[in-house]
């Protein structure tokens, strides 16, 4: 073989090398998503457990402001009051409501952000329409609870916390689960 | 590693430059000479060109960077065109100076070091070359579009590289571009060093710049892809609907940092692993002593090569990992400082009980290996979560990067520069200014950047335009050695340009120690060399 062909051999592993190396780059997104998964990191669609029996602290007041939001789906979504004033550790429930504009049938995922940060170390949710795929008819419109509870445990320099919701749209076929919600 | 060769077949290719032999004619006129060359020392003399430029463009925006921070509050500019400077002041440095510039030594140097006629294909390094001028012309002229370049930092962590407008896709499709270009190059220089070796030339005979660019090189091959996947990832999140990076839609912006960072790591040693190959060839060199350790050098060049994949989270102790990940992490990163140390170790032992001399190239190696282990250990120092925590994004971070890519690469490119300059133009350069220009630096850089682990361990952020009046003195002394800095490279500048239009004629080989193949050759360098390879014993 000369020494042109031994190059040219040599070149072709490494453009191969580096093609798949590139896709390993992609492959890096499913593998992430598995090991948040594994280590319970991230995980958006679970319900919360409550271990222990946590007394209300009615010596403190906490505002908690309700943001909605949707992206790219024609819906409507908004919370049926702008905020609720609970004391740490007490169950609320508050309503968000949400019609479909368009006269398809679209199904949709609500990812929930938490403003400041460290309020997603506080809150416990039992129950909330973030937790599954939401799918309305043409025209429909739904009420939707979030069920939760802020530890006492928050430290006492905040006092006012937001909690938003954006629902994105899912393709119809794609699993309700957040970490891999495939957009269309 | 003496070199023998046939003293006939020599003079025949390359003393009759003009002669019947179809490879010793010399090279075609005016600018088609450089459009069109595939000779490896016109790509590798391009290569520094082009990212000597670059230096000066990156220089001069950090020049504005630091003219802003002279004094607290805003002086010169809008908070968003000072986040483009320090962004693009950063991604130029990388990809356009410090990379582009070891590409260029090792244009020049591989094939001579190795007893090979040119690169492996060189087409192929034309075009890895003339890629580079359009990527820093988008760079560049981003500058100009709607919305200002891109502004997030130069990692262009989302949501912000998300959001913001063309000058973003710009810097975007730059990097797409460096990345093609870096591992073209990558695998001239693989297939180069692998192939085409002179006979006799063992792996284990081979100088250790050239061990150092092999194992670079992999690295290149194994990371850029990725980075490549990953501005493409960020131009469908912006263009194409995809939501890999954003919360919102199910992405998450915290895997941008793994998968960024699973390429950055890796590319600080692309960085300085070169440098040390440099360092290698000089201190042996000035000390008259071969390098003492040469084997352990490859293996420590190596394990540095494969920790440096491992150990990327150490960027992001912040985001909230699981502990053990960081344990993980730290332990790793702390692992690194041992094949570093042996390397550290090494150099050390060279210069010990040797002859030295301290011309210009021995000069820049001694700074070099004394303010990269500085930067080094503030690296180590980094490493631990708990004071990393407490650093990150702090000035104390800039002060141990620039310590390790200005006095780290960069003092082993100017080492480099004068060391192979009597080689490249066939003149001496002024050893005075070239001293001039050592100690200039030396001291310029030191006042700008070891004041900076004062203002990060006092708590002053990265990337701030403006900031709390008791960081105004040592910002104000920073700026100074910065404008000196810039300005003392204005010496380099002299030196090169008065080297390559004159000067004493050089020898064959001008430093009396050195023993690598590239010496065997006369100085200029002939336009085709070792067209017959020589023997290597």
């Amino acid at each position: 073989m000369s020494v042109a062909q031994a190059n040219t051999v040599i070149m072709k592993k490494l453009l191969i090398f580096s093609v798949a190396m590139f896709g390993f780059g992609f492959a890096l997104v499913p593998f992430y998503e598995k090991i948040c998964e594994v280590a319970g990191v991230n995980n958006l669609l679970k319900a919360d457990t409550l271990t222990e029996n946590i007394q209300v602290d009615t010596s403190r007041w906490l505002t908690i402001e309700l943001d909605a939001n949707t992206r790219g789906l024609p819906w409507q979504f908004k919370p049926m009051q702008a905020s609720v004033r609970i004391h740490p550790g007490e169950m609320v429930e508050v309503m968000y409501e949400v019609r479909n504009n368009s006269d398809r049938e679209v199904a949709g995922q609500a990812i929930p952000s938490y403003s400041p940060q460290l309020l997603a170390q506080h809150l416990k949710k039992l129950e909330c329409f973030c937790f599954t795929k939401q799918v309305l008819k043409p025209n429909e419109v739904r009420q939707m609870p979030v069920q939760f509870m802020i530890e006492p445990s928050l430290p006492s320099n905040v006092n006012v916390m937001t909690i938003s919701y954006t629902f994105f749209e899912l393709s119809s076929e794609s699993a309700d689960t957040g970490g891999k919600a495939k957009p269309i | 590693m003496a070199a023998v060769h046939d003293d006939h077949a020599h003079g025949h290719g390359h003393g009759h430059e003009h002669g019947h032999d179809d490879h010793a004619h010399g090279p075609p006129k005016g600018m088609m000479r450089w459009l069109t060359t595939t000779n490896h020392k016109d790509i590798g003399t391009m290569y520094l060109w082009f990212s000597f430029s670059m230096f000066i463009v990156g220089g001069l925006m950090a020049f504005g960077i630091r003219a802003e921070l002279f004094q607290p509050g805003m002086q010169l500019m809008t908070p968003e065109f000072f986040n483009s400077l320090t962004t693009n002041h950063g991604l130029i440095m990388v990809f356009g100076a410090i990379m582009p510039a070891f590409v260029g030594f090792a244009n020049w140097q591989v094939p001579m070091m190795i007893g090979a006629p040119d690169m492996a294909f060189a087409r192929m390094n034309n075009w890895s070359f003339w890629l580079l001028p359009p990527a820093a012309l988008l760079l560049v002229s981003a500058f100009f579009v709607p919305g200002g370049a891109g502004a997030g930092g130069w990692t262009f962590y989302p949501p912000l590289s998300v959001q913001m407008g063309m000058g973003m896709d710009m810097m975007i499709f730059a990097v797409h571009i460096l990345g093609a270009s870096s591992i073209m190059g990558s695998i001239n220089i693989i297939t180069t060093i692998l192939n085409m070796r002179a006979p006799g030339m063992t792996l284990m005979k081979m100088p250790l710049f050239v061990w150092t660019w092999l194992i670079t090189a992999y690295l290149l091959v194994l990371v850029m892809p990725v980075l490549a996947g990953t501005v493409t990832m960020l131009l469908t999140d912006r263009h194409f609907g995809t939501n890999f990076f954003n919360a919102a839609g199910g992405g998450d912006p915290i895997m941008f940092q793994h998968i960024f960072w699973f390429f950055g790591h890796p590319e600080v040693y692309i960085m300085i692993l070169p440098a040390f190959g440099i360092i290698s060839e000089i201190l042996p060199t000035f000390s008259r002593k071969p390098l003492f350790g040469y084997s352990s050098m490859v293996y420590a060049t190596a394990s540095i090569a494969i920790l440096s994949c491992i150990v990327w989270a150490h960027h992001m102790f912040t985001v909230g990992m699981p502990v053990t990940a960081q344990l993980f992490f730290m332990y790793a990163t702390m692992l690194i400082a041992v094949p570093t140390g042996v390397k550290v170790f090494n150099w050390t032992a060279t210069m010990w009980q040797g002859s030295m001399s301290f011309e210009t190239p021995m000069l820049f190696a001694i700074g070099f290996i004394f303010l990269f282990t500085i930067g080094g250990f503030s690296g180590v120092v980094c490493a631990v979560i708990p004071v990393d925590i407490q650093v990150q994004e702090t000035y104390y971070v800039i002060a141990h990067f620039h310590y390790v890519l200005v006095s780290g690469s960069l003092f082993a490119l100017f080492g480099g520069v004068y060391y192979w300059l009597p080689k490249w133009t066939g003149h001496m350069y002024d050893e005075s200014l070239g001293k001039l220009h050592f100690w200039l630096s030396m001291v310029f850089f030191n006042v700008t950047f070891f004041v900076q682990h004062f203002l990060g361990l006092a708590g002053m952020p990265r990337r701030v335009p403006d900031y709390a009046l008791q960081f105004a003195d040592f910002n104000m002394i920073s700026s100074i050695g910065a404008f000196g800095f810039g300005l003392s490279q204005l010496v380099f500048l002299t030196v090169v340009v008065k080297c390559i239009r004159g000067g004493k004629k050089a020898e064959a080989k001008p430093w009396d120690g050195a023993t690598t193949l590239e010496w065997d050759l006369p100085s200029p360098a002939p336009y085709h060399s070792w067209v017959t390879p020589p023997v290597v014993k």
